[in-house]
């Protein structure tokens, strides 16, 4: 296995306008996140709303470009910002949003939707396409005669499984999940979750996936990132990071999640405080106002990912085996 | 479809089965609930009605009128219509101050009406749908430019600036029309920027960039079918007060010229004689009125048909 993506130091700044004569302040959406994801496996990135989640999956599909850091995706270094390349990673790179609702058009049948990608990217015959539309509505569960209807016609559920049938046209290597099944129902996010792990065996494919559902995250994932206030501060294999997390907030995060079992309830941690505002982070390891663990150091230094066994975590208390 | 559902067709069951689609096409669905709601309103059924009579009536002119638009006879000036005393069969709606018949001018007179309607509406919907696409989908500077620009033309009385318009081009039909088309794009060009910008965020629009669609192509294919709605609507209403425009510009002498059998003209035309002979006044104006009005109430009920907050179930 070998790392087919791969973020170096990966920042995002928005300038944010405030007023006519305030000096535009830079919101820090993504800060200095390095990770690699493998070939083939799922990497599941988590944290709580405005956490830069969703921003670190519009700089993966290139709908943004970052504005710091490396990022290399297949072996190609896109923080160079060659067209071309832009171009073949197309092909490479795609991604499925939160909300099936929104992200169809509503004017085009579904047959129409599908052979987008095709139209643009490649030089397929009409007929061509037509087959291969038909074919990816197979692949993922939906009729052959659902290509000449609307996307108002159908659930939500089947709208998802629409927007992954034209994510997957181009046969990309990598798709980038963001909130996936969020926005469904219980039942059917069980039946989106199950053909998109059957995809994946079939099809090969590294899945990036975007969740704040813990419990869904423990059904997918191989690894887990977790992102606080812009930053990863801890990347675990998935079995490492729910029976013994490291990092605080990992651990408030986990005890939030609720459990069907009683006997798996464990002390639920209740943090303190708000999430501080992303315009002005607080000095020093960005969780330290809301950390029961925090001393002088966090509140002046910033914790890097450190080796602690499998697991790579950002905090002092870890470091210095205070907790 | 349920999960169910989706087993069933992973495992090719009910493969068998006959299309499930239901009888009815789409489109044809669409049109249909379009006509209930529309039918709702019965002003706009009617005005719908006026309006198909008035296009009939323009396209049969040369069938349906009695007399040459043009044609004066010295022998009948200023006959009254036919309920009034001395007025003839010969002339049912009387004659005008040369003796040309009123029935047959207004008869024509409906052709150059909707010949204006459709001229400026077609040039003022595309030159205004393609600017605030333009000004909606870049924003930033060009955005400002094409704004303040449209911001300065509505804030001129739309009629005084057309005048000035045809004073600059000439006076004439053609140029009237021009004028007129000018004076009313701002309205297109700020109805489409504001239904691109707000479209532009959806994530469809998004999916379609990722997969490498041109801004052309976002533009046009993605984002302006899904705005089309508010603008049909406008389009309606606009043909109407392109109809009332250029009867003011010909009123003032400003549009067409006579002998043109056009409303406005014929109005202007008619002034000395609003004491002495009504009916040559009044015909035309109730002409423009009428008109103008099913087209209107048309816009009204298209907007109520095409609106989803009014639909219900």
């Amino acid at each position: 296995m070998s790392a087919i993506v791969s973020a170096e130091g990966v920042s995002q700044v928005y300038e944010v306008k405030r007023g006519l004569f305030a000096k535009a302040a830079g919101l820090k959406a993504v800060k200095e996140a390095s990770f690699t994801v493998e070939e083939g496996e799922t990497l599941a990135i988590v944290g709580e709303s405005g956490c830069g989640k969703s921003t670190l999956a519009r700089i993966l599909t290139m709908i943004e470009e970052p504005t710091e850091g490396h990022l290399t995706i297949d072996g190609i270094d896109i923080s160079a910002g060659r067209s071309s390349d832009v171009k073949r990673l197309r092909s490479t790179v795609q991604i499925v949003f939160q909300n099936p609702y929104g992200a169809l058009n509503p004017r085009q049948k579904v047959g129409a939707i599908i052979e987008e990608p095709l139209k643009i990217n490649s030089k397929l015959s009409r007929a061509e396409r037509r087959e291969k539309a038909k074919d990816m509505l197979a692949q993922v569960g939906l009729r052959p005669e659902h290509y000449d209807r609307y996307p108002h016609m159908f659930s939500g559920g089947q709208r998802q499984r629409i927007a992954i049938a034209r994510a997957l046209i181009l046969d990309p290597k990598i798709l980038v999940l963001d909130e996936p099944v969020s926005a469904l129902d219980v039942s059917i996010q069980a039946s989106v979750l199950n053909l998109l792990a059957d995809l994946q065996d079939r099809l090969k494919l590294t899945y990036i996936f975007i969740s704040h559902d813990l419990s869904v995250v423990k059904h997918v994932a191989d690894r887990v990132l977790v992102m606080y206030l812009g930053r990863p501060v801890e990347i675990a294999p998935k079995a490492a990071l729910y029976s013994e997390p490291k990092h605080p907030y990992t651990k408030a995060l986990l005890s939030a999640t609720p459990a069907t079992n009683p006997d798996d309830r464990g002390e639920r941690i209740r943090l303190t405080g708000e999430l501080p505002s992303p315009f002005d982070p607080p000095p020093g390891c960005s969780f330290n106002p809301r950390c029961p663990h925090a001393n002088e150091r966090c509140r002046t230094e910033r914790p890097v990912l450190t080796e602690h066994g499998p697991t790579r975590v950002a905090c002092f208390a870890v470091d210095e085996g205070r907790i | 479809m349920s999960h169910v559902e989706a087993d069933e067709a992973r495992e090719g069951i009910g493969a068998g089965i006959e299309d499930r689609k239901a009888k009815v096409s789409p489109r044809r669905q669409m049109l249909k609930e379009f006509w209930y709601y529309f039918s709702e309103n019965k002003g706009a059924v009617v005005g719908l009605y006026v309006f198909i009579a008035i296009i009939l009536i323009a396209i049969f002119a040369p069938v349906l009128a009695p007399y040459d638009a043009t044609a004066q006879n010295r022998g009948a000036l200023l006959v009254p219509p036919v309920w009034a005393d001395n007025g003839s069969w010969a002339y049912i709606l009387g004659t005008d101050a040369v003796g040309r018949d009123m029935l047959s001018r207004l008869i024509y007179g409906a052709r150059y009406s909707l010949t204006i309607g459709l001229v400026v509406v077609t040039l003022a919907v595309t030159v205004g749908i393609s600017v605030g696409l333009i000004a909606g989908y870049v924003r930033g500077w060009v955005d400002i430019v094409i704004m303040r620009l449209m911001d300065i033309i509505l804030a001129f009385p739309s009629l005084l600036l057309a005048l000035v318009l045809v004073a600059v081009l000439g006076p004439g039909l053609l140029n009237a029309m021009i004028a007129i088309a000018l004076v009313l794009q701002p309205h297109f060009v700020r109805l489409t920027r504001a239904s691109v910008m707000a479209e532009k965020q959806r994530e469809y629009v998004t999916a379609a960039r990722v997969v490498g669609a041109s801004p052309l192509r976002l533009m046009v294919v993605t984002i302006l079918p899904n705005c089309l709605g508010p603008l049909i609507v406008q389009a309606t209403l606009s043909f109407s007060s392109a109809i009332l425009d250029a009867a003011a510009l010909g009123f003032l002498g400003l549009g067409a010229q006579p002998p043109t059998p056009e409303w406005g003209t014929m109005l202007a035309d008619a002034q000395e004689f609003v004491l002495r002979a009504w009916w040559v006044v009044t015909f035309p104006g109730l002409a423009i009125l009428i008109t103008v009005l099913a087209i209107n109430l048309v816009g009204d009920g298209l907007r109520d048909a095409l609106d989803p907050k009014m639909k219900r179930s």
